[in-house]
């Protein structure tokens, strides 16, 4: 069996302070393994964006641990998470939130550049690279402003990989797109997943899509109560690491 | 270039109308700050220039003689009553020692001996009264500039030539390569010819002034080999106090300042001063909220921006810098801007308001240190109304903006 390249035990996430607290996660353990496609589903409230923050090094959990590429993201301080997200996640969000001020390259750019301290040819180049391969190569010098909103998000997506994380963190990265341009969106996430076995953790309200993954995370109350391959006549069914 | 200058000039130009209008606000404040300062400065100067224009920065003299009580018995007590005595023209014993002396004193850049007492000129049948001026052209030039205020011929004192002001030209009518017979005490007297005629911006001294090389003043008020006053320049004439202390020290001798002979216009000076100072602070005051309002505001409209460059991994420090620069952008900017609205606006009403000789009325002093001091208040000015806005960004927590 691989190394998990992510595994949470015992996650509990608290918000606000005695007397008010909800306790949005209520003992998370979950195990991802590299190259996984899967799926986070969940009504709501029950814990899915606490959730995928935690795992995103947003938010702190309350307790519990947790180990991402091999780290214990608990004992680094604000500016070491903020390095290791850089280099270890990506992020897809329902709103695409990319810089308005920027054009589609430069906001695929600027996570590279932070990371690196300083800009050089090879970002332009990996960034029209990426651009090219969500198929908006043309779209390079558009302001964010002037793309639509699936173009939006295909953007999103390749700013997301800039960096070559480990994981990808989605939350409905197609729940703002028409029918036809979520299913492109998805179809991209897939590919890239296949292509360059990044890792994916998709929180979706659709089962629709949650059935083109390869194992379906079922959160319920803050709590995951069944986690499941998925087999289709497609996909290869994937070993399944956790207890529901 | 840092990616913080990038995101920062990227976020100014995304804001247009928001970022015209405020660079617009400090460019006005600037402005006003420039245009004040050069026509405060500017009056000042032509002030101080028509008090300072005929007059020494500071004057050494003797002191005042004063009654002596002659004999004193042994075990007496006596009422003593002073008398003032007349003052006649003293002379400062060995001057030309007190002249190193008073040379040698920080701050001092020229000396210069003189012999003055009263004195009539005449030409013709009509005399007038005068006041003499005995010194040496050159030592005494780099005191009061006269021959950079001749209206006729030069401040040349050789043999028996003398310069006079052109009201006792006038009086007189006399013209340069003209006699002139001057009266000095007893029978003493002379004639000279007039070698130049100067015009010291004051009709007093235009009418009275008469400059004769130090010999003859000498020899007219009966001081052989003595001058009666050491005047001096000093660097900065606001600071002509000091020396002056510093003067009567080393030379026991009583040092005057100008400022003691004008203390009203140097009250006047200092609450012009006060009062423009006080203007420009409040106008920074405003300008500095203006920054940190509109930078606010921008913060506010970013924060999902600013969320998710956080989440790609822009850290907390570099948040606050993107922000921190655009407030000393905003100040730098509006503030080349204002140096230019404020000087222009200051030319033309230098140029609008003018003497009937075609001189300016409100003199401006437009010099660089004015253009750079007010670049920088403003750009500090702008980091520092940058810095509540800036941390606030910084504060933002991604998680919470992003999904709001
Ligand atoms: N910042 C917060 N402060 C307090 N409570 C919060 C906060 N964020 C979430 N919660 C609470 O935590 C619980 C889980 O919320 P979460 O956003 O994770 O749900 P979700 O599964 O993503 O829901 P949805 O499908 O609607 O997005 C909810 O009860 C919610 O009210
Ligand atoms: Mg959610």
């Amino acid at each position: 069996m691989p190394e998990p390249l992510l595994e949470l035990k015992e996650v509990v996430k608290d918000y606000g302070t005695p007397p008010l607290v909800t306790r949005a996660l209520r003992g998370v353990d979950l195990s991802v393994t590299p190259g996984e496609f899967a799926a986070l589903i969940g009504p709501s409230g029950s814990g899915k964006t606490t959730l995928l923050n935690v795992i995103g090094l947003l938010h702190k959990p309350t307790s519990g641990r947790m180990t991402l590429a091999g780290t214990d993201t608990t004992r680094l301080d604000d500016d070491g998470l903020t390095r290791f997200r850089a280099r270890t996640l990506g992020f897809v969000f329902q709103f695409h939130h990319l810089v308005p001020a920027l054009t589609a390259l430069e906001n695929i750019v600027v996570p590279m550049w932070s990371l690196q301290g300083r800009r050089d040819e090879s970002m332009r180049r990996r960034a029209l690279e990426l651009l090219d391969a969500v198929g908006l190569a043309h779209k390079a010098d558009s302001r964010a402003t002037a793309l639509s909103g699936g173009q939006a998000q295909r953007v999103a997506i390749a700013r997301a990989l800039a960096n070559r994380p480990a994981l990808v963190l989605a939350d409905e990265p197609t729940g703002n797109l028409d029918t036809a341009s979520a299913d492109e969106v998805f179809g991209l996430l897939r590919r890239v997943n296949r292509e360059l076995g990044t890792t994916f953790l998709i929180v979706t309200h659709d089962p629709r899509l949650a059935q083109r993954t390869d194992r379906v995370v079922e959160i319920v109350d803050g709590r995951i109560v069944s986690d499941e391959a998925v087999a289709t006549a497609r996909d290869q069914p994937r070993p399944v690491s956790a207890k529901a | 270039m840092p990616l913080e200058w990038f995101l920062a000039i990227r976020f100014l130009k995304e804001g247009r109308a928001q970022t015209a209008l405020i660079f617009g606000g400090v460019a006005v404040g600037a402005g006003v700050v420039v245009f004040l300062s050069a026509l405060i400065t500017g009056l000042q100067a032509s002030l101080v220039e028509q008090t300072l224009g005929s007059q020494a920065h500071v004057v050494v003299r003797p002191p005042e003689e004063e009654a002596r009580v002659v004999e004193r018995p042994a075990g007496a007590v006596l009422a003593v009553r002073r008398e003032r005595t007349p003052q006649r023209v003293q002379a400062i014993g060995q001057w030309q020692q007190v002249l190193e002396q008073a040379r040698s004193v920080p701050g001092v850049i020229a000396a210069a001996p003189t012999v003055n007492g009263s004195a009539f000129a005449s030409r013709g049948s009509v005399t007038k009264a005068v006041s003499l001026r005995g010194v040496e052209a050159e030592s005494y030039d780099r005191i009061v500039a006269v021959s950079r205020k001749l209206e006729l011929g030069l401040f040349r004192l050789a043999g028996a030539e003398a310069v006079i002001g052109k009201g006792l030209a006038d009086e007189l009518g006399l013209e340069v390569g003209d006699k002139l017979r001057l009266a000095g005490e007893g029978e003493r007297a002379d004639v000279f010819t007039v070698a130049g005629i100067f015009d010291l911006g004051n009709k007093d001294v235009n009418q009275r002034w008469v400059f004769v090389p130090l010999r003859s003043a000498q020899n007219l008020l009966d001081l052989p080999g003595g001058v009666s006053t050491i005047e001096l320049r000093v660097e900065d004439y606001l600071k002509a106090d000091e020396a002056a202390q510093l003067v009567a020290a080393r030379t026991g001798l009583v040092a005057e300042s100008w400022t003691e002979l004008n203390r009203q216009l140097l009250v006047a000076l200092r609450s012009q001063s006060a009062s423009s100072y006080m203007i420009q602070f409040f106008v920074i005051v405003a300008v500095a909220l203006g920054i940190a309002s509109v930078l606010v505001v921008s913060v506010v409209q970013k924060s999902r921006e600013v969320g998710i460059l956080k989440a790609m991994g822009i850290c907390t420090g570099m948040v606050q810098r993107v922000f921190l620069i655009q407030g000393a952008i905003v100040g730098l900017v509006g503030s080349a801007l204002g140096s230019a609205l404020g000087a222009g606006l200051a030319l033309l009403f230098a140029n609008l308001a003018q003497n009937p000789d075609g001189s300016a009325l409100f003199p401006v002093d437009l010099n660089a240190t004015l253009f750079l001091t007010a670049t920088a208040v403003a750009t500090v000015t702008g980091l520092v109304a940058a810095v509540a806005p800036a941390a606030r960004a910084a504060r933002l927590d991604p998680a919470e903006v992003i999904h709001a």
